[in-house]
């Protein structure tokens, strides 16, 4: 017999029954909710007179639709509002525990999750987000659910599932000076293309993968989706552990200890067998910009826009085609010689303390350009803001002519009032730049936190490594 | 749930490869607490040459002549010939509930994004996977043919054109067996309450920590 894949055993750990045809009833342990996606399936359970079946297994959050200016006043905008109010509502009359949008904790749901240990490595975690693979990172089994499904969560705490293909993403080597997560992930994506993971749970593992930190760990497992997979994990090592040590919501003492080893044990088998292997050098990897519409359509820095017209693109001419039209990018243009109008650090795929340590020590005492009529941080979580600032960043962001602001989704989607007007050009470090992602008619190069940054210094991007 | 068996529906073709959720249905209207009324908001930024909001009156808009939706022939379209990894992105089931509400019932591609194929099961609308070649073939007859209906029979598992060409599709027969039925899933897991009952009661044991969770320390 071979050996079990990471995924392999998370998901054999949760099969509360299996049906016929590989249709398995599968257990729940952590539901994130936040408030789009949740109002349909608190009316679903009670127009059907059923109650949440654990709701300590439930932590709700209001992330997309949160003002990211001062909120002393709420929400301006009534049908915002609204949705906010319904979460808060929901969550008081099912006793589901809520961080407020006023609560220190607010923050987005994928950043609060493990800020708080109420992710932990082995769970099964869910959420009516595609960005749940981030908690994924811990070795838990993390995936994006419909509204349907966060109904049979609440009502149930299991779901019919059938078990996906193991992939394996293996990262060897070490990246160069100034390679981020960021630009790991990017580059995978760029590789398998956005469909590169349909049906699949990726493992992202080799050497660049261990080296990350929890929070690069997280970036990379955040963009798993955009690769299409609905999961992807990184086994348990002492980062994980170190990590969630003293987190609110983490075991103590004996439990702490019982965990721990249990937790060790979330690694594939020497013997495993995966269906799909993809190995990348990390040294071949560079500060990444996506120039398209998808998150495939991503280069190097020192790379250029392609032609759709060269042979290489002939299967993919026409999307290249409307993905420049879209953008307004000529073929060939050099990516430096690319001018922004706005820029945007923040999201559940950059937002961390890491991130912002990182996009902050690029500003060495220089200024956003006069070109850049916007820049923006926003912090994934009240607890992040408050670190940075223990630290020093905001005054450091601020002076150099960013904007510092309050938790929450913000530019990434642009459910907010935050978004770019149409034709604006934004350097983003979240993981979408479909398009009118952050706006209508806005376009979108997504990016590390520092490439954003030093992007906002130049007015165009710039090889953060000699910058 | 409502029920899927047979269908015989105009077809639309709209061939474009990775249709994300966000061209679907555009975040501002994810703001709805309801289930209902995506419709007029299905694939608003290429329908409409304004932008839209929530809460306009769809007679006040401009619709964008050009996007094939508008076009009077394919009035009344119940199945969309889609392009490879349709449905894309987000999970917002928004996109499912826009579709359905617009009037489509199946969508047939190449291939699907995973979580958006789950999500139009839970709302009758059948994802049907062909291969790209016979794919391409409908969105061409579609394209040539005013007036090109297909014949789906989720029974038979199979696709008929109008010239009476059979494409079988593969299905999950427990997702055939609720659509068909138009079964609730809940109601049918929660007649295993005993099973997941004791599969707690294993776990609180063998893994006590998942079960120490947020309420012992809430704030
Ligand atoms: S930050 Fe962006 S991607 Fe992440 S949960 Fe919010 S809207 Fe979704």
């Amino acid at each position: 017999m071979t050996g079990k894949t990471l995924y392999d055993k998370v998901w054999d750990a949760h099969v509360v029954h299996q049906q016929e045809e590989g249709t398995v009833l599968l257990y729940i342990d952590r539901h994130l909710v936040h408030e789009v996606t949740s109002p349909q399936a608190f009316e679903g359970l009670q127009l059907a007179g059923r109650k949440p079946w654990r709701t300590s297994s439930m932590l709700a959050v209001a992330d997309h639709n949160v003002p990211t200016t001062d909120r002393a006043g709420g929400i301006t905008d009534p049908v915002s509002r609204l949705q906010v109010e319904t979460l808060d509502a929901n969550c008081e009359a099912y006793g589901v525990v809520e961080f407020k949008m006023n609560d220190l904790r607010q923050g987005i749901v994928h950043v609060i999750g493990p800020e708080q240990g109420a992710t932990l490595p082995g769970m099964t975690v869910v959420c009516g987000d595609s960005h749940t693979s981030t908690h994924g990172a811990f070795g838990a089994l993390a995936f994006g659910i419909g509204t349907s499904e966060v109904e049979h969560v609440m009502a149930t705490q299991t779901l019919l599932q059938k078990k996906s293909r193991n992939m394996l993403v293996s990262v060897d080597g070490q990246v160069g000076p100034g390679v981020t997560a960021k630009d790991i992930v990017l580059a995978i994506i760029g590789r398998i293309g956005t469909a590169g993971g349909n049906g699949c749970t990726i493992e992202f593992a080799g050497e660049a993968i261990r080296a990350l930190s929890m929070e690069g760990r997280m970036s990379v497992c955040n963009m798993s989706i955009e690769a299409g997979a609905r999961a992807g994990m990184i086994a348990v090592d002492d980062t994980t552990i170190e990590y969630l040590k003293g987190r609110p919501f983490a075991p103590t003492g004996d439990m702490w200890d019982a965990a721990e080893s249990a937790w060790r044990e979330l690694q594939s088998d020497a013997d495993a067998q995966f269906d799909e292997v993809v190995r990348l050098d990390a040294a071949d990897i560079e500060p990444q910009v996506s120039w398209g519409t998808s998150p495939e359509m991503v280069t190097s820095v020192n790379g250029h826009v392609p032609d759709p017209s060269a042979d290489d693109y002939a299967s993919k001419r026409e999307g290249y085609q409307r993905a420049l039209d879209y953008m307004d990018l000529a073929p060939d243009t050099p990516m430096i010689d690319i001018m922004l109008d706005r820029v945007f650090i923040g999201s559940c795929t950059n937002s961390r303390i890491e991130d912002l340590r990182a996009a902050a020590a690029v500003i060495r005492e220089r200024k956003v350009a006069d070109t850049i009529k916007q820049a923006m941080v926003v912090p994934g979580s009240g607890l992040v803001k408050r670190q940075a600032e223990e630290e020093g960043l905001d005054k450091l962001f601020m002076a150099a002519g960013f904007e510092w602001r309050e938790p929450g989704c913000s530019m990434c989607l642009a459910m907010n009032a935050d978004r770019l007007q149409p034709g604006e050009r934004c350097a983003s470090t979240s993981n979408r730049n479909f398009e009118g992602r952050q706006g209508q008619g806005g376009r979108t190069h997504l990016v590390s936190p520092a490439m954003a940054a030093a992007a906002a210094i130049a007015g165009h991007f710039v090889d953060v490594r000699h910058f | 749930m409502q029920s899927f068996t047979t269908l015989k529906g105009l077809a639309v073709p709209l061939m474009r490869a990775n249709v994300d959720t966000d061209a679907i249905i555009p975040k501002q209207f994810l703001k709805s607490i309801k289930r209902s009324g995506f419709g007029v908001n299905l694939f608003d930024e290429w329908r409409y040459k304004d932008a839209g909001f929530p809460g306009q009156d769809p007679a006040t808009r401009q619709p964008n002549p050009d996007f094939v939706l508008n076009e009077p022939r394919y009035q009344g379209a119940q199945v969309l010939i889609a392009g490879e990894n349709f449905g894309c992105g987000s999970s917002r089931e928004h996109a499912v509930w826009a579709l359905d509400d617009y009037g489509f019932r199946s969508v047939i591609a190449p291939g699907f994004a995973d979580i958006f194929h789950n999500n139009s099961f839970k709302s009758g609308l059948l994802p049907i996977v062909l291969d790209k070649p016979i794919v391409e073939k409908l969105a061409t007859e579609c394209a040539e043919r005013e007036g090109y209906q297909l014949d789906i029979d989720l029974e038979a598992q199979t696709v008929t054109t109008p010239d009476g060409e059979v494409h079988p599709f593969e299905v999950d027969s427990f997702r055939k067996y609720c659509l068909l039925n138009g079964f609730d899933d809940i109601e049918l897991t929660l007649q295993q309450r005993f099973r997941i009952e004791a599969y707690e009661e294993r776990r609180r044991t063998s893994a006590p920590w998942l079960f120490d969770s947020i309420d012992s320390r809430s704030p």
